[in-house]
């Protein structure tokens, strides 16, 4: 097996299992309205008086060991992201269930945050549902503002904020608290460039401190640079599983 | 084929997003309330931000309510109790105090659903959710008891120890309105439906528990009837404050006695209701 990308990639000796994810079904219900969409979303979606239901992930099983990074690619709308958030605890498995050694972490940029009130106070609001303490939060609370670059503009309601600001801050207290299974939600794309640098970084430190990364991305090439595992969703089922490069390519191979 | 089951057993791994006990999750709970009591206090600013009076809103939304009652009910209709008390301290209370129940019912049962995204992204007990917009309420209603307190006394009602009676109402009627949301909560998430069906049910309380009038006086012949009127926690902690405040007449000790029975059941089975659902938050 040859793995040229993933040169930065510690070789660590697989672990213990850390996530372990059984014949995992996760179904939607969708309330929806207009037209039925036509085509290939069509076929998957069974309709019923305006409610629909979406089979977003359809048995998936993997192990997952300690020190292994994972990246999952597939199409817009294959369940990906739902697979982040069932792993993460954050939607219920329909069928199926996941296990894990510890509180599994996503990181996204969409917290929900109060657009009428200060950046200062939505650091707060976000940290404290993150888990942090109030007094963790006085001492951290100027380096989270510091590392969105928003020092200037903290006393500031969000709605004030550009999209890249607030992604920015968004960003920011996600990734304040390191975890031991950290999930990343294309959250690389957020902000300017001088901001992905920093970001970037950071996401590289907390997977040196974290057992187990999870990276979802539609970029291959930084699935290459970060992960030593690939698992490609097709369709909310699990195409392939394998190292990057074979993975990568048959993907690329599909899409042409 | 594998059994990833037991695999995972073996390794010691836990269920993702398994309930907890339910001891172990309100001691979760409690140690993450500094971010429910925080949601809601940043929460009544934020809807407040954008008016020119700021948080002077939180008490004069209710204020102007309860002019609006007072001139129908009192000028038009004539609802005020005979030889009774001053019926605008009467109406301020009767109308303040179901603020607080009727805010706590509708924002806790939106509470879930409203906050999707957080749910979404992030885990944490979601009984914070609806402990935190009843706390929203209970934050709310304290400046409107100042006041209201304030308006009984400049209708010349004498200020006298019963009025320390309202503080254990209210701590009553706040463990019932908690309970109230976190049933509603729950419901919510099942039917979304149920949203419609609140502003119906908050209509009959709020015509059932005497707001604007006597339920006594209108329904004095019919003692079958005013039992069943005064199951109702609600009139029971509108009547208690009353007594305390504004009625100078005997008092009956059934109100205290169905209004704790009420809030502390009310209490534990919303609690209990609430968390056995904990696991189908999140799913739409």
């Amino acid at each position: 097996m040859t793995d040229l990308s993933a040169a930065d990639v510690a070789p660590a000796p697989l672990g213990a299992p850390t996530v372990v994810v059984d014949g995992l079904h996760v179904k939607y219900r969708v309330f929806a309205s207009g037209k039925a969409t036509t085509g290939k979303m069509g076929e998957r979606i069974p309709r019923t008086r305006g409610m629909r239901e979406v089979h977003a992930l359809k048995g998936l099983s993997f192990v997952v060991r300690q020190g292994e990074s994972i990246g999952i690619i597939g199409h817009n709308g294959s369940g990906k992201s739902t697979l982040l958030r069932t792993i993460a605890g954050l939607q219920p498995a329909t069928e199926g269930a996941v296990y894990a050694s510890a509180q599994p972490a996503l990181l996204g940029v969409n917290a929900a945050l109060l657009n009428n009130l200060s950046g200062d106070k939505n650091v707060r609001l976000g940290a404290l549902a993150l888990g942090f303490t109030p007094a963790e939060i006085d001492e951290r609370a100027d380096e989270i503002i510091d590392f969105a670059g928003l020092e200037e503009f903290r006393d500031l309601p969000m709605r004030t904020y550009s999209s890249g600001m607030q992604a920015r801050l968004r960003f920011s207290i996600a990734i304040a608290k390191s975890q031991q299974i950290l999930m990343i939600d294309e959250a690389l794309a957020v902000g300017d460039k001088r901001f992905r640098k920093r970001s970037e970084q950071r996401i590289r430190d907390m997977r040196d401190e974290a057992g187990t990364v999870f990276l979802v991305s539609h970029s291959i090439s930084s699935i290459m640079d970060t992960c030593t595992r690939v698992l490609w969703i097709d369709h909310g089922e699990l195409r392939l599983d394998g190292d990057p490069q074979t993975v990568c390519d048959a993907y690329l191979d599909s899409t042409l | 084929m594998t059994d990833y089951a037991s695999l995972a057993r073996d390794a010691g791994l836990a269920r993702v997003g398994a309930r907890p006990h339910l001891f172990a999750y309100l001691a979760e709970a409690w140690s993450r309330r500094a971010f429910a009591v925080t949601l809601a206090s940043y929460r009544i600013r934020a809807a407040n931000e954008e008016n020119r009076l700021g948080l002077a809103w939180v008490v004069l939304g209710p204020l102007l309510n309860a002019v609006v009652y007072g001139v129908i009910f009192g000028v038009f209709l004539h609802t005020a109790p005979n030889n009774g008390p001053a019926f605008i301290p009467y109406l301020i209370v009767g109308v303040f105090i179901f603020a607080f129940f009727s805010d706590s019912f509708s924002d806790g049962a939106k509470s879930v659903i409203a906050n999707a995204a957080l749910v979404k992204s992030l885990s944490f007990p979601r009984i914070l959710l609806p402990l935190s917009s009843v706390l929203q309420s209970l934050f709310e209603v304290i400046p409107m008891v100042v006041l209201m307190l304030a308006i009984v006394a400049v209708f010349g009602e004498p200020v006298t120890v019963a009025w320390l009676a309202v503080i254990p109402v209210l701590v009553l009627m706040t463990m019932f309105n908690t309970g109230v949301a976190l049933i509603a909560a729950r419901i919510t998430t099942h039917f979304r439906d149920f949203r419609q069906f609140i502003q119906f049910i908050t209509r009959i309380m709020f015509y059932t528990t005497g707001v604007f009038f006597s339920l006594e006086q209108y329904l004095q012949g019919d003692p079958a009837l005013l039992f069943i009127a005064r199951l109702n926690p609600v009139h029971d902690y509108i009547a208690l404050i009353r007594w305390a405040t504004v009625l100078h007449s005997p008092f009956d000790p059934i109100f205290w006695i169905i209004g704790s029975v009420g809030a502390v059941a009310f209490f534990v089975f919303g609690i209990v209701y609430f968390w056995a659902g904990e696991e189908t938050y999140g799913r739409d």
